[in-house]
């Protein structure tokens, strides 16, 4: 595990934690930019548009981040434009991930309109000698409604940039009055139609090609190249600094083709993987951190049961349909960069390191992008674009192939999981140890109330390209947890769902569970042979998930369906329900494959599963009846709504085999592809 | 060796010059610069490349483009008219039935060549017929919910017999 991303993922201080009174001024936005002109700009004809450095990957952010400035400045959303990602133009921001658009970026730019709105108000009140009190905001425009008198926003700032600072006290439309509402989504119709253009999509003029030679494993390292047959090809320029050997074309085929042309000879590392790989990650641990609550020699004499289980995840990938890729242009020292990533300040500075210019130097954009789920954070088509760039002084794009980017990319961490509980005969837990090897933090923390608790992370050096993934080591860290909670029902022969309810002293998360439970009709399952049902439940980033699960397990060949989920989720204020609905729908999906049937499968550090073809993911087919249940707390600030809907997927399922079969799965995936689980 | 082709593309006349062999997603992408259609898997296995050749679904980036010329073929491009959405894709819009967006062109010309066949669907058609084209995102239920619409009002309005 590498320390860069273990910083990157490590949750954040917890927005609105502590502030369950309805407190909801806003955290810093992370950025030293005190101008409203920063972040916020009206021109002459009354138009809004919002800066801000978060970036469009699916989650909708475009048109929650617009409904919340509209709502401020009492303006029709399609009168907002943001402008997303695009360093020389948003104010710095530190990425798109750890669920921080909603919590932190949200609230912000609700201050900064808010504070604009008045700054609007003192304007007109000047210019028309009445008292500002007298004034309100409506359409668009300043009314003055004793004299009818209106002026719109544009013509009041005659279209300049607004200096002022803005205040961070400026009155917001207080929680129980906002709206919360489906706004159609901004910028949808060019996806419809095909008109937006990705990154795989743009053309620069008198741009080429790029490829890259790789390396047939994680560390290894070229030991002999010769690219002569490469060089002698047509149109084609090799380039070779180093390690780095990549060829550009006039198009991407020609690249491909003389990229291929090259012989190479590598020196590579014995690297675990297959069926050694869990005793790998377990003996090689780094130094822990240890987080230690009471003790667990006393927790454990006072139990009437204790239980020792042990956990395994796979590496699993992103495998975004949109591939990694970059557009890369010099105009002298001047770099402009089109790449999708989630931090286009953090991939500058990767720039900035790589071509040792200074940041100001470099621009990076990012046209909304064909998703992320965690794993674009690095730079690495961008840093290899701009490098051939440099080296053959023309406009270069790179883009990924998907062998490439399954490959070459970072995967979801694999991990092993420990743990060792302690209870009392009514179900109440006493101890809890809980010993997690290279998963990772997010989400390792027990939310139920136990008195005696050892949590330990012990990253590893890990045998393949390890990083960030959606909700990160909380689905794994939940799939560990919730299991084991199942596991100790059933060993007490008490309900699953009370025996957490008993050990919950958060009300946030008992009321998911109770939520969940009722809409799925938890406790009134008729028995049926071959189908069960299972619970699980979680918290990450300040917001709460519930899931219930029911399956159909083929006694023959063990081959599971999932027949129905109902989630429970609570994110504080919700902003635009139907997202935050979509949010969790995909969540669940992409979680059952994460459960189900995804894997990495690597054989020596070299990665076998690289391809779609032979890395299953959920299609149509896999599909359950998904309900979700929201619950709207306008009293608590928003959370983020993409990452915590995930978590509860995996353990709910694994819980319902057991429940339909008596067999305990412990190991994600849990079942082999498309062959059932081995019992 | 390059040779020079005719295409017809969303009822337009192109004539590309290209190796008989080369992706017809590379050449839509290159040279009538059509990029609806998106760079996906390279091997048909994820339908984010989805066009439609004489009304059959066309995996293009596994599809040689020499196998295509004098046949019509129909990008996402083409299914707007005149400044008008598509049935389809105006439900996909109403439904929510996309995130990033990256896989939609696909989904939408797919499931318009399932509609030309057969209007009047069961959600277990659309399934079987839509099981080739990915949703990482995980849109399934919405997009099965924008088709039965979409195939609601084109069964309402007729409009099938245009065929675009």
């Amino acid at each position: 595990m590498s320390e860069e991303r273990d910083t990157r993922t490590r949750p954040g201080p917890e927005p609105g934690a502590g502030q369950s009174g309805g407190g909801q001024r806003p955290l810093a936005p992370e950025s030293d930019a005190p101008k409203i002109g920063d972040w916020l700009h009206i021109d002459t004809d009354g138009l809004i548009t919002v800066y801000t450095g978060k970036v469009e990957v699916g989650q909708n952010i475009r048109t929650s981040l617009a409904q919340v400035v509209a709502e401020e400045l009492c303006d029709s959303i399609d009168r907002v434009k943001l402008v997303m990602g695009d360093t020389d133009l948003t104010p710095f921001d530190p990425g798109t991930f750890g669920s921080r658009t909603s919590s932190i970026m949200a609230p912000h730019l609700r201050t900064v309109a808010a504070s604009t709105r008045e700054l609007l108000r003192e304007l007109a009140a000047r210019q028309w000698q009445v008292p500002r009190e007298e004034l309100c905001a409506a359409g668009g425009s300043i009314l003055h409604p004793a004299s009818g008198r209106s002026a719109g926003y544009g013509t009041l700032t005659k279209g300049q940039k607004i200096n002022e600072h803005y205040n961070e006290d400026a009155p917001v439309t207080p929680p129980d009055r906002r709206t919360t509402a489906n706004a159609l989504r901004v910028g949808g119709r060019a996806l419809v139609t095909g008109e937006h253009q990705y990154v795989t999509d743009l053309t620069v003029p008198g741009m080429l090609a790029g490829s890259l030679l790789r390396p047939p494993a994680f560390g290894a390292t070229l030991r002999s190249v010769d690219t002569m047959a490469a060089e002698a090809m047509p149109d084609v320029l090799v380039v070779r600094e180093g390690d780095f050997i990549g060829v550009v074309a006039p198009d991407a085929s020609t690249a491909a083709g003389a990229i291929s042309a090259v012989r190479e000879e590598w020196h590579r590392h014995e690297e675990a993987s297959g069926e050694d790989l869990y005793s790998y990650l377990r003996t090689h641990p780094a130094e822990p951190p240890v987080e230690d609550t009471g003790s667990l020699v006393v927790g454990r004499a006072a139990a009437d049961l204790t239980l020792d289980t042990t956990y395994t995840a796979a590496y699993i990938a992103h495998a975004p349909p949109e591939a990694r890729a970059a557009v890369a242009e010099w105009s002298g020292e001047k770099l402009t960069l089109w790449t999708g990533t989630q931090r286009p300040f953090g991939v500058r500075g990767e720039l900035a390191l790589a071509f040792d210019i200074p940041e100001e130097q470099i621009r990076v954009i990012v046209p909304d992008t064909g998703a992320a789920y965690g794993g674009k954070h690095t730079g690495d088509a961008a840093v290899e674009a701009a490098r051939l760039a440099r080296a053959v002084r023309k406009p270069v794009k790179v883009v990924w192939t998907r062998e490439e980017e399954f490959a070459q990319a970072y995967v979801r961490p694999a991990g092993v999981i420990d743990v060792a509980s302690a209870v009392r005969s009514d179900g109440s837990l006493i101890a809890w140890e809980f010993h997690n090897y290279n998963a990772g933090a997010a989400g390792i923390r027990t939310p139920y109330a136990v008195p005696n608790q050892r949590v330990a992370i012990h990253p590893t050096k890990s045998p393949l390209r390890e990083g960030s993934y959606r909700a990160l080591a909380a689905t794994v860290n939940h799939f560990a947890r919730e299991t084991h909670m199942d596991e100790l029902a059933c060993a007490l022969e008490l309900d699953p769902l009370a025996l957490r309810l008993r050990n919950i002293r958060e009300s946030r998360l008992w009321a998911v569970l109770e939520a969940a439970a009722s809409r799925f009709g938890w406790g009134m399952r008729p028995a049926t042979d071959g189908r069960g049902v299972g619970i699980a439940c979680g918290t990450e980033k300040n917001s709460f998930v519930a899931t219930c699960a029911e399956v159909a397990v083929d006694p023959a060949s063990n081959r599971v369906t999932v027949g129905r989920v109902v989630q429970a989720f609570e994110c504080g204020t919700i902003i635009n329900p139907d997202a935050v609905l979509l949010q969790n729908e995909g969540a669940i999906i992409q979680g059952l494959g994460g459960a189900l049937f995804e894997e990495i499968r690597s054989g020596n550090g070299t990665i076998l599963s690289d391809r779609l073809s032979r890395y299953r993911v959920p299609r149509f087919a896999d599909v359950p009846k998904i309900e979700v249940v929201l619950l709207d707390r306008r009293d608590l600030p928003s959370a983020g709504a993409g990452e915590t809907p995930i978590v509860g997927i995996a353990p709910a399922v694994g819980n319902a085999i057991f429940d339909a079969t008596g067999v305990r799965l412990r190991s994600l995936p849990l079942v082999s592809h498309d062959s059932g689980f081995a019992v | 060796m390059s040779s020079v082709m005719d295409l017809c593309v969303n009822g337009a006349a192109h004539r590309v010059s290209a190796e008989a062999e080369k992706s017809l997603l590379l050449v839509l992408r290159d040279d009538p610069a059509l990029t609806g259609a998106k760079i996906g898997c390279g091997e048909g296995e994820c339908g984010t490349c989805t066009v439609v050749v004489d009304n059959e679904v066309c995996r293009a980036c596994i599809t040689p483009v020499g196998a295509v010329t004098g046949k019509r073929i129909r990008t996402v491009e083409g299914l707007e008219e005149h400044g008008q959405l598509h049935p389809l894709q105006q439900a996909f819009l109403e439904c929510g039935a996309l995130q990033c967006g990256y896989c939609t062109s696909g989904m939408l010309r797919a499931a318009w060549a399932l509609l030309q066949r057969n209007p009047a669907l069961t959600e277990l058609e659309i399934i079987a017929h839509m099981q080739g084209n990915v949703c990482r995102c995980g849109c399934y239920p919405r997009i099965v919910r924008a088709i039965q619409q979409a195939s609601r009002h084109l069964e309402a309005s007729a409009a099938l017999e245009v065929p675009r």
